[in-house]
């Protein structure tokens, strides 16, 4: 594949939630620009790029936390700025960057607190509700922190507690903006499984912001390619991580191989000091 | 991609311990929040008692009863009815509306420096209401009126200053037109004819001295509307508590927001109308309900420490210096500085325990 965006086939999967020449901004520079994106049912969709290359924003005006500059977000056909919020909230869930725990609630508390949009004027909590945490909690694996304040957890247990919150939302779609930042790589794993998990079983279709060219590769089904808030490339991590794309994305030398345990493609960053101890003798080098 | 899947674990009897377990750990905040409110309630009783019964002139219960039933008792019936009840049921309603107001304003903006004292709200009302009351002779409910009109009009000016930024430009925006607000007050003594030091003292530090029964029931009444259509509100604020972001992907619309801060507004604005902006009560209840509360917000736990404040102040304030008495705001002035002070040295100004999740 070459270093241009393929439209994906609308006959292949359909999308639920897309984005049609869509133009994003905060202040006076759009930030993404003129953008079209089919979020393939079912999957999971990864979306890569440099810093400050629009992945973040794409990603809240997918969530409409931001209301384009102009075109249009669509979810299931509709606009989705003239949805009611609440209405978009039990399809589309959102976990954000900076989510913020308060002090001293409990897991429990939190995770109660996805069920938010199924609350009406004055919603009591239900059987249902109970049902929905119990089952987010044990999804996630963190049914043993139940009564545990939110602060005294670890990163990881946080971040799981995070995702059960947006799972107990029960929505057939999850927005995530790096779900993995600071965690160290066993937890990012770990993370990522959790979420391809919840994609086999639930068919959950998810759409995450990653920084890992790597772990994307391995975890998505499709993967997008931002530059400078522009799609320069799409389609499944074997398309679109090619040395070329790799390059013109991050502007990065580099090599990709195959990844020995998933055989997704694995990018190898040159640099300039790309050779700090020798490199063992072989025919090749010599 | 390949995914490994483990034998899904959704069979009937762990589903049911699953639920067992959150609602056991649903219960335990809950039952805390009740406790704590039980406790406070008996501290507002017991404050209250204290004020009314209490001081320079002891009076027992029994004449206490017979004094509401209607008895004359030559010297005890003056004081309790005309100085030491008005007194204590205003501390009480002012004391809720402050430590309500104050805790929506700290909790909404994620600042506990944000409160309607401190960012000018409280003196607004003050300014409005004084103006009203020397320059145009306006009495009861038009009163309350401009205080409404003072307050959201400072509330307004804040915020479109500050933008959305809920930290430390909203503060110090806040602290700006709080100075301004107090020499507009400071402006309007110059006009009146009778320079009284106690009427200046209400208006820039609030108290609950020679209010008559007229005002306290208005209060009560509006009060009466406020505080359901509060609570009502307040329900969104588990939502908010969580970030902007989070908080509109679970759907909640702006304007949940805006009408619980319009209704925090409104509480410390009626409140003033009544008492004067009495220093510093919106700042301390908030803080002080959510240590009591393991951190977590109350919003009624806020309203009644606030309220054991203004009685215990005010009690204070009255008998604790022979000769003197001081209005409640004084004292509440003397203690809330420091505390002020100590969460300046303590934490940053943009936001409490705003932690990153991960």
């Amino acid at each position: 594949m070459t270093a241009t965006a393929t439209p994906l086939t609308a006959a292949a999967t359909t999308a639920r939630l897309e984005a049609s020449a869509l133009t994003l901004g905060y202040t006076d520079t759009a930030v993404v620009r003129d953008l079209d994106l089919q979020v393939p049912h079912g999957k999971v969709t990864v979306i890569v790029g440099a810093n400050a290359c629009g992945k973040s924003t794409l990603l809240r005006g997918l969530a409409r936390l931001l209301r384009p500059r102009s075109g249009s977000v669509l979810l299931d056909g509709e606009a989705i700025h003239r949805l009611p919020t609440k209405q978009v909230a039990r399809t589309l869930g959102l976990l954000p960057q900076n989510p913020i725990a308060p002090e001293g609630v409990t897991v429990t508390d939190l995770v109660g607190r996805g069920r938010h949009p199924h609350h009406g004027a004055f919603g009591r909590w239900t059987h249902e509700d109970e049902e929905a945490v119990a089952e987010a909690l044990t999804l996630t694996d963190t049914l043993g922190l139940a009564d545990r304040v939110v602060d005294e957890l670890s990163g990881g247990q946080r971040q799981r507690v995070w995702i059960a919150m947006a799972l107990a939302q029960g929505t057939d779609l999850l927005l995530l903006d790096e779900p993995t930042t600071y965690l160290d790589v066993a937890h990012q794993v770990e993370m990522l499984d959790l979420l391809a998990e919840l994609n086999a079983r639930r068919g959950t279709t998810i759409v995450m912001v990653l920084h890992d060219l790597n772990l994307s590769a391995r975890y998505a089904d499709h993967l997008v390619a931002l530059h400078t808030g522009r799609i320069v490339a799409e389609g499944t991590p074997r398309e679109v991580v090619t040395e070329d794309v790799v390059r013109t994305v991050f502007g990065l030398d580099n090599r990709v191989i195959e990844d020995p345990v998933s055989h997704t493609p694995l990018v190898i960053p040159v640099g300039r000091h790309g050779c700090r101890q020798a490199p063992p003798a072989t025919k090749e080098n010599r | 991609m390949t995914v490994t899947l483990d034998p899904p674990v959704t069979t009937e009897a762990p589903q049911r311990d699953a639920r067992d377990v959150v609602r056991r750990a649903r219960q335990a905040p809950i039952r805390h929040r009740r406790r704590l409110v039980a406790g406070l309630v008996l501290a507002v009783v017991g404050a209250f008692a204290a004020r009314v019964l209490l001081g320079d002139y002891t009076v027992t219960i029994p004449d206490f009863v017979r004094i509401l039933g209607g008895e004359q008792i030559p010297g005890a019936t003056y004081i309790v009815m005309e100085s030491k009840l008005p007194r204590a049921v205003l501390s009480v309603l002012v004391g809720l509306a402050f430590g309500i107001g104050g805790a929506i304003f700290q909790t909404t903006l994620r600042n506990p420096l944000a409160s309607p004292d401190i960012v000018g709200v409280s003196l607004g009302a003050s300014a409005a209401a004084v103006s009203a009351i020397a320059l145009a002779g306006w009495t009861g409910w038009s009163v309350s009126l401009a205080a409404v009109v003072g307050a959201v009009g400072v509330a307004l000016a804040v915020r479109m200053v500050a933008g959305d930024h809920g930290g430390f430009r909203l503060v110090l925006a806040g602290i700006g037109l709080a100075a301004a607000m107090q020499s507009v007050i400071q402006y309007v003594f110059t006009r009146v004819d009778e320079w009284d030091v106690q009427l200046v003292l209400r208006w820039l530090t609030g108290s609950v001295n020679g209010v008559d029964w007229p005002t306290i029931g208005l209060l009560a009444v509006v009060l009466g509307a406020l505080l359901p259509a509060t609570a009502w509100a307040a329900r969104s604020l588990e939502v908010t508590e969580l970030g902007d972001d989070t908080a509109r992907g679970l759907g909640l619309g702006r304007g949940r927001t805006d009408l619980l801060m319009l209704l925090g507004v409104l509480l410390v604005a009626v409140g003033v109308a009544a008492a004067g902006p009495v220093a510093f009560v919106a700042f301390l209840s908030g803080p002080i309900a959510r240590a009591l509360n393991g951190g977590r917000t109350t919003l009624l736990a806020a309203g009644l420490v606030g309220a054991v404040i203004v009685l215990a102040g005010d009690h204070a304030g009255a008998y604790a210096f022979a000769d003197l008495n001081l209005p409640v705001g004084v004292v509440t002035g003397a203690f809330g500085a420091p505390f002020l002070l100590w969460l300046l040295a303590r934490g940053p100004l943009n936001g409490h325990r705003g932690r990153r999740a991960a």
